[in-house]
């Protein structure tokens, strides 16, 4: 069965753009769940196992770092690739996402074919393209 | 380069990037203007963010209605003839990118800058007012005859940026 993908942003604008652009990559997809904010991502965190976390850094209640750390901390979740897609192009921002293990990090705006290249590198063993 | 140069730059580069790689649409810039005190009453959409760190202030994004229908369906692929959620919604990550982008391209020049979640105003005959006491950079572009102006901002504060994120996001205030 094809594995799910987890999109996190507090954007229903870009959580649906990010569905459209996932889809045209062509990667076998099964179900892309939606999650609003960190803590509604690690709620359906505990019901399925997605192969890939997409996540936006800035978000209310928890944001994306914090997202990223809690994974990264569970035995459960913690090979789970998170990309980071955000507006922030600070190196303080990234460098903290890095430490705390992202596998990527794209920067809005985005094409498709960004979306696409950057997940190549990181997905081709769990996602076939 | 000055400050305003700077900004009008910036807003320039982001605007034109976010609008071809997400709405494959290309905008013509129009004239830049400087606005200090209380700004033209409003009637449509005005979307706000706060910035912080050693420099504070907003940014903002306003335009029609119609506008912004277009934007979300450009944007979401989706037929929008009224405001609604969506097309709020799409205004509101459109400003994100673009002062996003803005923040991102002034930092390299004024340090780190922190960067609130939104606001979106939608209504007729209001004032949107800073308590940055700053002037704003206005810098309006055309797509297809509707006018999108986005504005910025800045002043240079001494507090700390703790204090700041928490300002940040009341800075702006409206005024139905």
């Amino acid at each position: 069965m094809a594995p799910d993908v987890l999109v996190v942003d507090d954007s229903a604008a870009i959580r649906k753009i990010l569905q459209r652009v996932l889809r045209q990559t062509g990667m076998d997809i099964n179900t892309i769940h939606e999650a609003g904010d960190g803590q509604e991502a690690i709620e359906l965190l505990k019901l399925h196992k997605p192969a890939l976390i997409l996540t936006d850094i800035n978000m209310p209640k928890m944001d994306g770092l914090q997202l990223l750390a809690a994974v990264k901390a569970s035995d459960a979740w913690r090979n789970i690739p998170v990309v980071m897609i955000t507006t922030e192009g600070g190196e303080t921002k990234v460098g903290e996402a890095v430490k705390l293990g992202a596998a990527g990090y794209v920067r809005k705006p985005f094409t498709a074919d960004q979306i696409k290249e950057k997940l190549n590198g990181i997905l081709e063993p769990v996602l076939p393209l | 380069m000055k400050l305003p140069e700077l900004i009008v730059n910036c807003i320039r580069h982001a605007t034109a990037n976010v609008f071809s790689t997400m709405l494959g649409v290309e905008v013509r810039q129009g004239e830049v203007r400087t606005e200090n005190g209380a700004p033209d009453a409003n009637d449509g959409v005005v979307s706000l963010i706060g910035l912080a760190g050693t420099w504070t202030g907003a940014g903002s994004i306003s335009c029609s209605p119609a506008l912004a229908c277009r934007i979300c369906s450009v944007l979401l692929m989706t037929e929008n003839t009224a405001v609604d959620e969506d097309v709020l919604d799409a205004v509101a990550e459109l400003t994100n990118m673009i002062i996003g982008s803005v923040k991102t391209d002034l930092e390299e020049h004024l340090g780190p800058l922190g960067l609130s979640i939104p606001t979106v105003v939608f209504g007729r005959n209001f004032r949107t007012r800073s308590a940055a006491n700053a002037d704003w950079m206005v810098v309006p572009f055309d797509w297809d005859g509707e006018i999108l102006q986005v504005r910025l901002c800045l002043t240079r504060t001494e507090r700390d940026t703790r204090s700041h994120l928490q300002m940040a996001s009341h800075a702006c205030t409206v005024d139905v």
